[in-house]
């Protein structure tokens, strides 16, 4: 009687969604940002001489946004990437330093909002000058409400924004070679053409 | 935002009831029989001698943003239940207070930690294994329920806000899912499951009845045979 | 050394394993005696391998060998000796060991207690189990073995997550482990009738106290691990929806609908299909449990921490077993002689229609815990199914459930009169309503959930009593089983009616104190004496001395911690409880506060109700218990029923 095997097909049917579950990552999130403006900020920069910065200013190119801190271990470890990207291609990398001060830092704790500023400036001017400076600027968000408008949820991330300024990728973790060979680089190539 | 309004009725209702109570005086703890005879007194509209503990004054708030939040009231079945009295205030007057001075609450804002809370407990905390933005302790947690609070405290309702998150990280952020045609099979599945259940269960009996009547009689001896054979 | 003799002896289960998965069951299709013989040996022999394995493994961890890796990830030199025993089963690795162990034991169980067996079923039974057994020593040996070296050995371990040392570790993942094992013997009964061809009444008559058993464990499994959440978190929670505890309730589910259908099938040879299929499903779920919580797919704070490679594994074991069963079931089903008809109104119906809400309530389930999986899996986006979800389905499905359960035991069998049990229950009936009334008035406030909440459970209690009256008032004996089920139901609507009282009243305030303040809800209040520091074997805490008022009389003191582990930079909250007949307090040590006078955080809770959801479950596993232990289970003879008598056309279930 074929209502006996409806067990049969219902489990197969289940088992097929585990076997493509088994090989999705249950932790990342895809951004909803993609294809969409990318948010608006204004954020003193790292070098206070520069003055501040917002992503308007990058209107006309395409250009990446990598989201860091000093205290970060990925940041570390893709940031020879980083430093190799920039010298070869022609595209800005914004570097966005996330919650430089971490609630270990137990001497930043009672500092007003200058004194952090400066303090995490100084921070990561020496992580930069030690492991190398790709980035033709970076912000500072000390408190993360603009990571929050840009859906950041970890460190580090990598958007690419062209020059309407729409995201158009989001790399969550650090940026391998292969994704960038694979996704960043023909993407810019794509977006710098149109 | 209507139900802080009904909660304040409510509120009103029980003081009065509360103090009605008072006059009685306070019982000990009862049994489950003292407790079964209560509800046959009330039945009957009796004064209600004893009473068990009254909640005074429910504020329930998060903690403030100043220290590291521990997790908050776990999530309660909704359906159809009415949660306990929200009311701002303090304790009825009672013979404690005289024991020690009242501990003041974490927050100043108890209705605005009191949304906080409710609000927070439907978001999911992104970077944690499956807790709500209410219990994390997460960092992340920290700064959106900062967010969150900075969102209320302009005056966005509760759908703006899940909006915003909804924004920024997509539908991850909800515990509760959002009804469109991608979830209307987690929502309605069940339902139309239990309706397709039914009705086959209702089928599969008037089924059974109609072959059991158009079914030949057989005689006991020769049922006996039959059961015999099919033994072997 | 000795996890070296563990390890050689888990070896030598898996190959006694797979004597005891073939040899018996060729024997039963061969009719071959001596081959059917050889399960018995078999399984006592795995039986003691196996556990000579985890007696070694237990052994290295109280010897703190740690050039055993898994003890080095799970233990801890200044670990009490009471909790590293306890850590053998607290990551991946134990656990599954600690799974085999009661699969062992629950096969030499069955192959001990089958004398009234014949001895084909006997082999057909053993063997099934023992395939199970292949299949999860072939997976521990392969991909998740305990008794792998770290050399060098390391200096001292990683020490135990400090949520994991309490005595809930100790009982819970034992009493679980034993209920989600246990269906396996349900199922492989389902398996050996089937694979025989006999479907009888008598398969029916000898799976029910092995899956009552099993099911009594699940149900105090279940309840411990709520209970433990409860008081070990901080925050008064006791059920999260979490994937793993929806793994464990999904196959309980089914457990319950199954004892149902097993009595159907046993008493009146109705249902066979059904409770067939229930019997398999139930373990399925076991099984599709341990995937869920092992490899990885699902996010939750239960998981243990998963391989790709184990979760493809256990898959693949999971289609093999459960699809190799759904195609037996196909197979051999329609040859199955069916049952009689029944009226509308008929115990078989009711009982039927109590299948069909447990089924389709652990469907929900089954639904919202996959669900992302799903989406994710058909490139749709990622989303979240929480609490809300599943409070918002799964409550209204109980709610007929609780409903039909009363004139479930009331209408007779095959064909019941509708005026005859409005005419019984309408008393019942009207009481009910009147608790429902009253009830939520003298616990606090009235709302109709509420009173709905307090009806139901009342309807049930007091169904049960007056069933229970009306019996004691008949002549003949009552055996243990009609005692059990009364208990068990009583014991869900004492559940019900705890779950109403906690979520209806319960009270939390959250508030800074500082020594000598005081927090009151009438008409308790909590006053905090003092704070100090204190020093354990593997932690340093900061302890709080608060002091619980009852209208200004002193009735308890206590001591809420905060405390900061050694080995794990997160700090853990250890609250303090204090549990009467009618509600629990519960004190949670916060933050200090940084101010001019010294000050902390504390969160106070008035949980009226709570014990009884612990005293609910606990009355259903001593029902459950009682209905395992009923004289007609241990009968000797091993005749099988004759065929109820009655037309029975073949086609339909």
């Amino acid at each position: 009687m074929k209502k006996f095997l409806i067990p049969l097909g219902l489990f197969f049917g289940l088992v097929v969604f585990l076997a493509l579950g088994l090989q999705r990552d249950p932790h990342e999130i895809p951004s909803p940002l993609i294809n969409k403006p990318a948010p608006a900020f204004s954020l003193p920069t790292l070098d206070p001489a520069a003055g501040g910065f917002s992503p308007a200013d990058m209107q006309g190119r395409v250009w990446l946004l990598n989201v860091w801190a000093t205290w970060c271990v990925a940041c570390r470890q893709e940031h020879p990437l980083l430093v190799d990207f920039a010298q070869r291609h022609q595209v800005p990398i914004v570097g966005m330093s996330y919650k430089e001060i971490q609630p270990q830092d137990v001497q930043a704790q009672g500092m007003d909002a200058t004194a952090k500023l400066q303090f995490a400036r100084e921070r990561s001017q020496v992580w930069l000058s030690r492991y190398g400076n790709p980035y033709v600027l970076s912000v500072m968000d000390l408190d993360g409400r603009v990571g929050i408008q840009y859906g950041v949820y970890g460190v580090p991330e990598t958007y690419v924004i062209d020059k309407q300024g729409v995201i158009r990728y989001k790399a969550v973790g650090e940026v391998t070679p292969a994704i960038l060979a694979s996704k960043v680089l023909p993407l810019i190539q794509k977006l710098n053409a149109s | 935002m209507g139900a802080l309004h009904t909660s304040a009725l409510w509120a009103e209702l029980v003081a009065a009831r509360r103090s009605r109570v008072a006059a009685f005086g306070q019982p000990a703890r009862r049994g489950l029989a003292a407790s079964l005879s209560l509800a046959v007194a009330g039945l009957f509209q009796l004064p209600a001698a004893a009473q068990g503990p009254q909640p005074a004054a429910a504020v329930v708030s998060a903690s403030a943003a100043a220290t590291t939040p521990h997790p908050v009231a776990s999530a309660a079945p909704a359906a159809a239940v009415a949660t306990a009295p929200v009311a701002t205030g303090q304790a009825v007057a009672s013979p404690t207070s005289t024991l020690g001075p009242e501990a003041a609450p974490m927050t100043d804002e108890p209705v605005l930690e009191a949304r906080l809370l409710k609000l927070s407990e439907e978001l999911r905390c992104l970077v944690c294994q499956n807790e709500s933005l209410a219990s994390s302790r997460a960092e992340l947690a920290d700064d959106l329920r900062r967010e969150v609070r900075s969102l209320l405290r302009e005056g966005k309702t509760d759908p703006q806000v899940k909006d915003f998150l909804v924004e920024r990280y997509g539908d991850f952020v909800l515990y509760r899912p959002e009804l469109k045609p991608m979830t209307w099979l987690l929502w309605f599945g069940p339902f139309v499951l239990l309706l397709g259940a039914v009705a086959g269960l209702g089928w599969y009996l008037r089924q059974r009845r109609q072959l059991a009547q158009t079914a030949p009689a057989l005689s006991d001896a020769e049922r006996a045979r039959v059961d015999q054979w099919l033994k072997d | 050394m000795l996890a070296e003799l563990g390890h050689f002896a888990l070896i030598l289960a898996f190959l006694v394993a797979g004597v005891q998965a073939t040899l018996p069951l060729w024997g039963a299709w061969r009719e071959h005696a001596a081959w059917q013989s050889l399960a018995r040996p078999a399984a006592f022999t795995q039986f003691g391998l196996v556990a000579l394995s985890f007696v070694a493994l237990t052994a290295c961890f109280v010897n703190n060998d740690f050039s055993v890796l898994y003890v080095a990830q799970h233990s801890n030199s200044l670990l009490p000796t009471v909790y590293r025993v306890a850590a053998v089963w607290g990551g991946h690795e134990g656990s599954l060991l600690l799974w085999v162990l009661m699969l062992a034991m629950w096969t030499a169980a069955v192959a001990a207690f089958s004398f009234s067996l014949p001895q084909a079923m006997v082999a057909r039974v053993v063997g099934v189990l023992g395939w199970v057994s292949v299949g999860f020593l072939l997976f521990i040996l392969a991909l998740s073995n305990p008794f792998e070296r770290l050399l060098p050995a390391a200096a001292d371990g990683r020490d135990l997550n400090p949520l994991l040392q309490d005595p809930g570790l100790i009982i819970h993942p034992p009493m679980l482990y034993m209920g989600y094992v246990g269906f396996s013997v349900a199922f492989a009964f389902a398996i050996a009738a089937l694979m025989a061809g006999r479907l009888d009444a008598a398969w029916a008559r000898w799976s029910r106290p092995w899956t009552l058993v099993a099911w009594l464990f699940m149900t105090f499994g279940i309840g411990l691990g709520s209970w433990w959440a409860y008081y070990e978190l901080g925050w008064g929670g006791w059920w999260f929806w979490d994937p793993v505890e929806n793994a464990s309730l999904m196959p309980w589910l089914v457990g319950t609908a199954l004892i149902h259908s097993l009595m159907a099938s046993d008493k009146r040879g109705n249902f066979k299909a059904w409770t067939v299929l229930l019997s398999i499903s139930a373990f399925s779920l076991s099984l599709l449990g341990t995937f869920l919580v092992r490899s990885g797919v699902l996010t939750s704070v239960h998981a243990f921490a998963s391989d790709p490679k184990r979760g493809v594994f256990i898959l693949m074991f999971l289609a093999v077993v459960v699809g190799f069963s759904l195609t037996l079931y196909a197979w051999r089903m329609p040859k199955v002689r069916m049952g009689q008809a029944v009226s509308l109104l008929s115990r078989e119906t009711l009982l039927l229609a109590n299948s069909v809400l447990l089924v389709v309530a652990c469907a929900a389930v089954l639904l919202g815990t996959i669900y992302p999986l799903v989406i994710d899996a058909l490139n749709l986006g990622k989303l979240s199914v929480g609490p809300q979800y599943f409070n918002a389905v799964f409550v209204p499905l109980m709610v007929p459930l609780l409903v039909i359960m009363v004139p479930g035991t009331v209408v007779r069998w095959r064909e019941s009169n509708w005026g005859e049990l409005l005419l019984r229950l309408r008393w019942v009936a009207l009481a009910a309503v009147g608790v429902g009334l009253a009830a939520p008035a003298l616990a606090g406030e009235w709302s109709i959930g509420a009173a709905f909440g307090f009806f139901l459970a009342a309807w049930v209690v007091l169904g049960s009593v007056q069933h229970m009256v009306l019996r004691w008032r008949q002549p003949g004996q009552i055996g243990a089983a009609y005692w059990g089920m009364q208990c068990a139901h009583i014991g869900l609507a004492v559940v019900v009616a705890g779950i109403t009282g906690v979520k209806s009243y319960e009270v939390e305030r959250d508030v800074r104190m500082g020594v000598g303040d005081v927090v009151t809800i009438a008409p308790y209040a909590f006053r905090l004496q003092g704070m100090s520091e204190v020093k354990g074997p593997n932690y340093r805490a900061v302890r709080a001395d608060v002091e619980v008022l009852k209208n200004g009389q002193p009735i308890d003191r206590l001591f809420p911690e905060k405390r900061r582990y050694f080995s794990t930079a997160m700090p853990m909250t250890e609250a303090a409880i204090d549990s009467g007949f009618m509600r629990d307090l519960y004190v949670s040590l916060g933050d200090p506060i940084d101010g001019p006078t010294p000050q902390w955080s504390m969160r106070v809770y008035y949980k009226p109700f709570v014990p009884w959801i612990w005293a609910g479950v606990l009355l259903m596993v001593l029902g459950g218990a009682l209905a395992a232990v009923d004289r007609r289970y241990r009968a000797a003879s091993a005749r099988t029923e004759p065929m109820p008598v009655g037309a029975a056309p073949q086609g339909g279930a």
